[in-house]
């Protein structure tokens, strides 16, 4: 159109897919990247091969919004540039690097959304790095797009609305779930009665998860605490207390996860300014609530900047799109970024209560062994963390990180950063928020080390 | 809220050249304030690529090199930890028959420096080196060298300083530095006064504003040396590498990851923070597949770059003030510094001590820059080359941004 370079929206999930079909309606044609094969994000990932299982057998109640994202995605084809199995692993200055399998394709970019997604948030336990754990989110993929489960004989545990709907996803599968552990006291989940009247459909969803997984046998328990994972070559029982008393389950799959943590590594590298969230424990990108961020052309949306879940993505990746579309000069519309704005506000006000029906056990920080693995990349124990601290009088997360190689690993802290930089605040006795958070570097995630220059696809046109 | 602390020594950047100055002075007995703006050893000494390396330093080095070379295997009984230290050998590569010379000429004019190094052919590092590719025509290896953890070594010396007694004030920028009758007055953090008789100024990418403060304005330049990691691999890499003429450097530590250098980073917009370019690391990623084959497969995991200082000779700053008795200076190593910084430590103490050190350090006076004196090739410098000035300004007073 002006000869400005295209925008670029980084993921292909609930809010990328949102974010893309506002831009093409705007008359732009984004490039987006993902580094799935096939667009949905982790909620709505799609098969790897197709098989015979159903919309309903694979998003349960979700099908229809599945659907409706892979057909509206589907749709945009000949009007976006989509690059699957893309990784963007560096930043700069209005440029990307994107490795494409071993060819580098560096892309300059106008208007950036970032629909970067989370991960799941863990705090390391005896035995869980055993082969047989999963995160609830990797297990809920191995279902998903291979259509295999992580066990014969599964428990689910930890804390965060996946722990439900994944052990009941499994259970309609057919596996036997042996057990549900909940890190929180049954007394939490009353909050969810509170949320009736902003969010009806998901309190009473869980509901139904939790009376279906209670029909057929599945023993729910509440409040546990001191869980320990047990076996040898891979996971056999776990083990656990509650209420001062010692129980045990055996198994051969654990899927395990305390809520989501944000992908905000790139929204780093863009140069985003961020700020505490006490919510999410978590240093998160400042945005105001269009999806703006502290850099002009830079844009956040869904999980990737905060935790809110798959509706407030949809409605978040649209409002990130509009906002970039009236930065860009171009007609907007109004009324729609107000109405987009009020849901997330009402889904916000909901997540809220959630938090509180599945608080973070921040409290077993403190009583971690020291024998415990807390990097498993670089294969750092609990104690040796504890050590480096005391050693080196270290107070900082990134000081921590240099001394102890935590976070150094192929991962990038991915996995470890939130319980490092929790056992740092306990070890120090210093508040969460003071003991700082990793700086993101390129590469984001691994690349291989043939990464050849490639020439551009065609520049593509407005 | 004011505070003041008395000491004997203040000392400003927390690197390995300050900490270890602050270790070395604790040792004679003297108190001293390590003051560093943010955390000590964060900067370029624990961020730089990790050659412990004599071979390739200009002659001139040498002398104080060989001191720090007595240190690195002390590393345990000094700070506590051996800080990954392997003496690997440190394997300088030709493309060249050119190059070749080049090394060979190296070799023969520091014959008398006691490096032992050994000149090694084309045919002769295929077999010795079988995990070098590329078109090499033949290297020199000074077995003696080697290479370690800077995150840890510079992390150490400042541990050890602090265990040691001095005081470590981390977070404190120093914001003005007076000299006063009686020795130094410095502003730092919030509220500090640290009063010192002697001021060491071994702040880095940061020591011009120092150096300027006291009348003495330096041609410090920053650089950001990138580094490139690999994923751990099963051992490849026998020896720290290096190549007459730059472009690539490698080492592999002990947990199995390759660290790879040769390209530069950019600062950020506040330019004390740097960031890798994507093109550099694409660049060093690629060079390195090549030279080395073992990598061809390996995933890089992680760059990283650093803010260091660096002088247009390549020479460091240290020695005494040329304007202010009680000032040192030890800055500007130019991507070259954590070898030597250990014995720039201990010279800084006996500087501090004796006003004199055992070690030539003649070619690093900060006077060679100063454009109202004789070139360096003169001979009216005292003995210990730094206390040359006549009529130092007693009052000055710097304030810094």
């Amino acid at each position: 159109m002006n000869g400005r370079p295209q925008p670029l929206v980084v993921g292909a999930g609930p809010a990328g897919i949102r974010a893309a079909q506002a831009l093409v309606a705007a008359g732009l044609r984004p490039l987006v990247v993902d580094e799935a094969p096939a667009c949905g994000g982790q909620i709505y990932r799609q098969r790897l091969v197709p098989d015979e299982r159903s919309a309903r057998a694979l998003y349960g109640s979700e099908a229809e919004k599945a659907q409706a994202l892979h057909r509206d995605f589907a749709a945009l084809d000949g009007r976006i540039d989509y690059w699957p199995q893309a990784l963007l692993w560096n930043l700069r200055d209005g440029i990307a690097d994107i490795a494409v399998g071993r060819a580098n394709r560096r892309v300059a970019y106008d208007g950036l959304v970032l629909a970067t997604g989370a991960a799941d948030r863990v705090l390391p336990i005896p035995g869980w790095t055993l082969p047989g754990v999963f995160t609830l989110g990797g297990a809920q993929i191995a279902l998903k797009a291979q259509g295999c489960a992580i066990g014969s004989r599964v428990v689910f545990m930890g804390s965060g609305p996946l722990l439900y709907l994944v052990a009941w996803q499994y259970l309609k599968a057919g596996v036997d779930v042996a057990a549900v552990l909940d890190t929180a006291p049954f007394q939490a989940k009353l909050n969810l009665l509170r949320g009736l009247h902003l969010a009806p459909m998901v309190v009473l969803r869980g509901l139904r998860f939790t009376a279906e997984l209670r029909l057929r046998g599945v023993a729910l328990h509440y409040g546990v605490e001191d869980v320990r994972i047990e076996g040898q070559e891979r996971v056999a029982a776990v083990a656990w207390r509650q209420g001062g008393r010692e129980k045990r389950v055996a198994c051969d799959g654990i899927g395990y996860g305390l809520a989501l943590r944000s992908e905000t590594q790139l929204a780093d590298l863009a140069g985003c300014a961020f700020c505490f969230d006490k919510r999410d424990r978590a240093w998160l990108p400042q945005r105001d609530a269009a999806g703006r961020t502290s850099v002009a052309g830079v844009y956040l949306a869904g999980d990737g900047a905060g935790i809110a879940g798959a509706d407030a993505a949809e409605r978040a990746g649209e409002r990130a799109a509009l906002a970039l579309i009236e930065d860009r000069g171009l007609p907007h519309r109004r009324e729609r970024a107000a109405a987009l704005e009020r849901e997330l506000s009402r889904i916000g006000r909901f997540r809220e209560l959630l938090e509180t029906a599945f608080p973070f056990p921040a409290h077993w920080v403190a009583g971690l062994s020291d024998e415990t693995m807390l990097c498993r990349c670089e294969e750092i124990s609990v104690g040796e963390v504890r050590r480096a601290i005391g050693q080196f009088d270290i107070g900082e997360i990134n000081r921590l990180k240099a001394v102890s190689r935590i976070g150094m690993g192929r991962c990038q802290g991915r996995i470890c950063s939130s319980a490092a930089a929790e056992l740092l605040s306990v070890e120090t006795k210093r508040d969460l928020d003071t003991v700082g958070r990793l700086r993101a570097q390129a590469p984001v995630k691994p690349i291989p080390l043939v990464l050849v220059p490639a020439d551009l696809p065609r520049e593509a046109a407005e | 809220m004011s505070r003041r602390l008395d000491v004997d020594v203040a000392i400003i950047g927390g690197g390995l050249v300050g900490s270890s100055a602050a270790l070395a002075l604790r040792g004679m007995g003297m108190s001293v304030a390590l003051l560093d703006r943010g955390y000590c050893g964060a900067q370029a000494s624990g961020v730089n690529y990790g050659g412990v390396r004599r071979q390739a330093r200009p002659r001139e080095q040498l002398p104080l090199s060989q001191r720090a070379h007595a240190v690195w295997p002390r590393l345990t009984g000094l700070i506590g930890i051996d800080g990954e230290f392997m003496r690997s050998g440190h394997l300088k590569l030709a493309r060249s028959a050119a190059d070749m010379a080049s090394l060979e000429a190296y070799a023969l004019s520091v014959a008398d420096q006691g490096l032992g190094l050994e000149l090694i052919g084309h045919n002769d590092l295929r077999e010795r080196y079988p995990w070098i590719g590329g078109d090499i025509v033949g290297g020199s290896l000074c077995a003696g060298d080697g290479h370690a953890n800077p995150r840890l070594v510079s992390a150490g010396f400042a541990s050890a300083a602090r265990r040691a007694g001095a005081h470590v004030l981390e977070n404190t920028a120093v914001t003005a530095a007076i000299r006063n009758g009686a020795g130094f007055a410095l502003e730092a953090g919030d509220g500090l006064v640290v009063n010192a008789g002697m001021v060491i100024n071994s702040a880095g990418a940061w020591a011009g504003a120092f150096a300027e403060a006291f009348g003495e304005p330096v041609p410090l330049t920053r650089i950001y040396p990138t580094m490139v990691v690999t994923e751990p691999l099963a051992p490849i890499m026998t020896v720290n590498t290096g190549m007459e003429g730059g472009g690539i450097y490698a080492r592999q530590v002990e947990r199995g990851n390759c660290v790879v250098g040769g390209e530069r980073g950019l600062p950020l917009v506040d330019p004390d923070y740097s960031r890798p370019r994507g093109e550099g690391a694409l660049s060093i990623i690629n060079r390195a597949a090549e030279l080395f084959p073992g990598l061809r497969h390996a995933h890089a995991i992680r760059f990283w770059t650093g803010t260091e200082a660096s002088m247009p000779d390549h020479n460091p700053v240290i020695g005494a003030s040329g304007t202010t008795p009680g000032l040192f200076h030890a800055f500007g190593f130019s991507g070259a510094g954590f070898q030597i910084a250990p014995g720039v430590g201990e010279v800084l103490a006996e500087l501090v001590r004796d006003g004199t050190t055992t070690t030539p350090i003649e070619a690093f006076s900060i006077t060679r820059f100063d454009q109202r004196r004789e070139p360096l090739s003169s001979n009216h410098r005292t003995a210990d080359g730094s206390r040359a000035d006549p009529d130092p300004e007693p009052h000055h007073r710097g304030v810094l941004s």
